[in-house]
């Protein structure tokens, strides 16, 4: 599994990773000593004597304050390292939404700038900062094998760096409960190599490829005049609503509705249809469409890879 | 019937249980109450562990379930932990100390009523289904007017209010009843350690609570009258919730905590026949936890993105709290080591049972104030485990070993010990079965309040391991519960101080008579029980025409005073159902304010209107000065 906090894929998470087993270490002998102690209390035949039981609770006092502090100096130490400002960062801004991801890619050219939704490609090994926000209630951006959580607060922009060390999928989910569907709202951070991630960038940038055959062209024509339009993006074409995730590259996710369904032609049918039936509460509508509308629609989206 | 228990008798039949001013009557209903919405929202908790025992499970849906979670969480925290203790408290406070009575009668029972219609509110609206659903902190936006339609935060809000109000009274109680009613003799320095507790606590609720107060009343009128508090698009504020909400908040786990501490104190002695080690340390250490703990909101938010040098100075504070909450329980540790062979009673089970829970807890308590592990824990099953080995652990085992030990004292009869010890095993394996995965749920990345969760997580078959716990837990409740039942009926009776404790709560019959003592006796030592000579000697002189009782000086407990306590009065029980009235109202408009306020002015007139009868009987006892050179032989003896 690639969500958990003792598996780090990444110099961030490792260092928290370490600094847990540092603290369940301590936490495991000073649990077994004071219990041995109160085993011993509970079990002894003889008083013990009153004078010696006070000095042991004074030493006992004593080594809890050193313990305490180093415990308190090392999360300090490693706070640090963590919250250090890296170089040369990829910037991201996230916003969540109920309850989705929205991503842009920044760039200092605008026409290099990239949106996606609910899927965050980084390069491996170059330190992604991301600027957090929502636009509706508060969320928590949470992918456990590369970072900690940062919450994401309506009229507040956080910051939080990742580091991925080796390519790989990791899987993280929205940590702050955000209402109806806060059980579905995953992400996706997918490494990839450095070279692998700017084919994928370069190719992010394209507008929506065209149809090609005559079904794909007609799903487009059912997409273009349905309610779809309304709220969806597709580069290239008319789409240009920005309620809901943007669509121009939507075959290549590999998951649906904020990682509710695998993304497949069944699944992505299954969704159009009837959305509330699959993540009820949704803000996505049920569409009427034809058998043949919707199997027309469902071939076009999967051609925007 | 004697002139002293005609005095003190309530009237017969249904006016007479409503218009109750005993302490104890009032305090055995409270205790009953908490665990009736105890026994409620634990099953609330039964309904959602049976949902995520599989995955992609369809037992309840999103909306009830997070009904399920805000109705569970509110209520163990405002209906049961926190009353809880104040009604234990309540009961015992006039025992322990040697007193008559509670200070403010009237006002103690205005506030259970209160109490008592609040929760039942809550629970009504659960199940019309327009139950809370933001969560037990309900943090805006979400529970806002944009995203929180209808009236279902307004409920939660307004539960906050009936809760509030009642445990600010209780603590108003508590603290005039232990600072002024002692019996001559208690020093301060020799009040039981419960009382200290409570003392404590009562404190800390009349400083937390009003930021709590503050916090929801912005939300109601940001709901009801369209302020903008916490609005951004309008120069409010997201963030204001969590800080006033947890300055309150974090106080709020120790108000819970710190009552079971004092439970301890007064539990683990008895079975150890040893007067408690570090008394003087002890009581520093209460004072100690109730100061830190309002320095360490700030670990609830270490994910908001605040400033990390900020955020060093409340992990200091945050792990810093382990000192004191360390030191007692080595000082309890020395207890046993020192005292006479210890005696494995149902109540020190349970007392055992926390050590063993609650230090556990204590340890991930100090991971999660570091702020770079809080960042993976927080907000996931971890902190789930966290705060149930915390308050289950610190507070409920401890209040178990109470229900046993005090039992006898309330009912007049022994609970069972064999049943008890299948309610500690059943309870101490069910819990640690059922929480402790959740550990191990968190650290692969199970988010809390999810209604469910995909097959591919990973994460059933620990979840299904937690559900066997929740079950056994809701066993060994059952066995508790066959247990009161049974022993009230059958047992036998139990003699006045069947533990063969030293706190003057022993020193009366089990039920005590409404009065409590027929004498108040005078104390000379901190375990005045366990002296050669009980008591030294007795309060005599108070009339016994009217409800009375000594006032003492608050460091030393030198007689002050004789107090007249009010007499049974129906009143309070009205101007509670005015207040509900009011309280309730309000959630669908503000007009409530006003008209709901007339009558409960009204009741207060009549909680205040003077009795003819009872006035008469203050004059008859009123003694005139005597004048010229007597009286100045009169003071010259009082001053001597």
């Amino acid at each position: 599994m690639n969500h958990e906090v003792l598996a780090p894929a990444g110099p961030l998470s490792s260092q928290i990773a370490q600094l847990f087993w540092i603290f369940v270490g301590v936490a495991a002998v000073v649990y077994l000593v004071v219990i041995g102690f109160l085993v011993a209390a509970l079990r002894r035949r003889n008083e013990a004597n009153a004078r010696t039981a006070v000095r042991a609770v004074s030493v006992a006092v004593g080594i809890t304050s050193v313990i305490l502090l180093g415990l308190g100096l090392s999360d300090f130490f490693a706070q640090r390292v963590i919250a250090a400002t890296p170089k040369d960062p990829l910037r991201v801004r996230v916003t969540a939404h109920q309850w989705w991801w929205e991503i842009e890619y920044s760039d200092g050219q605008p026409s290099r700038r990239v949106r996606t939704a609910n899927e965050l490609r980084i390069p491996t090994q170059r330190p992604v900062e991301l600027e957090l926000t929502a636009d509706d209630v508060i969320h928590s951006f949470w992918v456990p094998s590369l970072q900690g959580k940062k919450d994401l607060l309506p009229g507040y922009t956080t910051r939080l760096d990742l580091v991925a060390s080796r390519p790989g999928v990791y899987e993280g989910q929205c940590a702050e409960f955000c209402g109806f569907q806060h059980a579905h709202m995953s992400i996706d951070v997918i490494a990839l190599d450095p070279e692998e991630y700017s084919r994928w960038y370069d190719a992010q940038l394209a507008s929506a490829p065209e149809p090609s055959d005559p079904v794909a062209l007609h799903g487009r024509e059912v997409f273009m005049g349905s309610t779809c339009v309304m709220c969806h993006n597709i580069q290239g074409t008319d789409a240009s609503g920005s309620v809901g995730p943007d669509l121009t590259h939507v075959a290549g996710r590999r998951r649906l509705a904020a990682g509710t369904l695998p993304n497949t032609l069944v699944n992505l049918a299954g969704w159009i249809r009837d959305p509330q039936a699959v993540k009820p509460g949704t803000r996505m509508p049920a569409t009427q469409l034809s058998g043949e509308d919707l199997a027309a629609l469902t071939t076009y989206l999967s051609e925007l890879r | 019937m004697s002139q002293i228990e005609q005095t003190w008798a309530d009237a017969p039949g249904l006016k007479g249980w409503l218009s109750t001013m005993d302490h104890k009557r009032v305090g055995v209903r409270f205790v009953v109450t908490t665990l009736v919405f105890f026994a409620l929202a634990g099953l609330l908790a039964a309904v959602m562990r049976l949902q995520l025992a599989r995955a992609d499970n369809h037992l309840v849906g999103p909306d009830l379930y997070n009904q399920l979670f805000s109705v569970h969480g509110t209520a163990m925290m405002f209906l049961f932990a926190v009353p809880v203790m104040e009604a234990v408290a309540l009961y015992l406070i006039p025992l322990m100390v040697g007193t008559r009575a509670v200070a403010f009668p009237r006002l103690n029972a205005y506030g259970y009523w209160l109490f008592l219609f609040g929760g039942v509110m809550l629970f009504v609206v659960f199940a019309l289904n327009i139950g809370p659903e933001a969560g037990w902190f309900n943090y805006v936006p979400l529970s806002g007017p944009e995203f929180s339609a209808g009236k279902r935060s307004d409920f939660w809000a307004q539960l906050i209010t009936f809760t509030e109000v009642s445990a600010l009274i209780g603590a108003i109680v508590i603290i005039t009843t232990a600072f002024k009613m002692r019996a001559p003799g208690m020093t301060l320095a020799r009040m039981p350690l419960f009382v200290w507790a409570m003392v404590v606590t009562a404190f800390m609720i009349v400083f937390a609570m009003p930021s709590v107060m503050l916090a929801s009343t912005f939300l109601i009128t940001d709901r009801l009258i369209s302020t903008q508090f916490y609005n951004p698009a309008e120069g409010g504020d997201v963030l204001l919730w969590q800080h006033l909400f947890w300055f309150f908040g974090h106080p709020e786990v120790y108000i819970i905590f710190v009552p079971a501490l004092g439970m301890i104190s007064e539990i683990l002695p008895t079975f150890a026949r040893r007067r408690v080690v570090g008394y003087a340390a002890m009581v520093i250490a209460l004072v100690a936890i109730a100061f830190l703990s309002f320095g360490l909101w700030v670990h609830h938010m270490f994910t908001t993105g605040l400033p990390p040098l900020g955020m060093s100075f409340f992990t200091a504070a945050s792990i810093m709290i382990a000192l004191p909450t360390g030191l007692q329980i080595f000082c309890w540790i020395a207890t046993l080591a020192t005292g006479k062979r210890v005696q494995f009673a149902t109540p020190l089970l349970f007392v055992i049972g926390f050590f063993f829970i609650f230090i556990i807890g204590g340890l991930t308590g100090v991971m999660l104030g570091a702020t770079t592990l809080d960042s993976q824990l927080h907000d996931s099953y971890f902190v789930v485990a966290h705060l149930h080995y915390v308050l289950i652990g610190g507070a409920v085992f401890p209040l178990f070993g109470g229900f046993y030990y005090w039992f006898p004292k309330l009912t007049g009869r022994m609970l069972s010990e064999r049943a008890g010890r299948w309610n500690f095993w059943l309870f101490f394996i069910g819990f640690n079965v059922a929480f402790f995965p959740m550990h191990i749920l968190g650290l692969q990345g199970m988010p809390r309040r999810v209604y469910t969760y995909s097959a591919a997580s990973g994460w059933e078959n620990l979840n299904l391991l937690s559900t066997v716990g929740a079950v056994t837990i809701a066993v060994s409740m059952l066995v508790f519960l066959v247990n009161v039942v049974v022993s009230m009926r059958r047992r036998e009776r139990a003699p006045d101080n069947p533990w063969n404790a030293s706190g003057l709560e022993w020193a009366t019959s089990c039920p005590p008579p409404a009065y409590n003592f027929m004498a108040i006796p005078v104390v000379n030592s901190r375990t005045p029980l366990w002296e050669k000579e009980f008591p030294v000697a007795e309060v005599t002189g108070l009339p016994e025409i009217l409800r009375t009782t000594l006032v003492t000086r608050l460091h030393d407990a030198e007689p002050d005073h004789v107090a007249i306590l009010p007499s049974p009065s129906i009143w309070p029980f009205l101007a509670a159902l005015a207040t509900t009235v009011m309280f309730i109202g309000s959630v669908f408009t503000p007009w409530a304010m006003v008209w709901g306020a007339v009558p409960v002015a009204i009741t207060l007139i009549g909680w205040f209107w003077p009795d003819k009868e009872e006035t008469a009987r203050m004059l008859s006892i009123e003694v005139k000065p005597p004048e010229g050179e007597a009286r100045v032989e009169a003071l010259r003896e009082v001053l001597s």
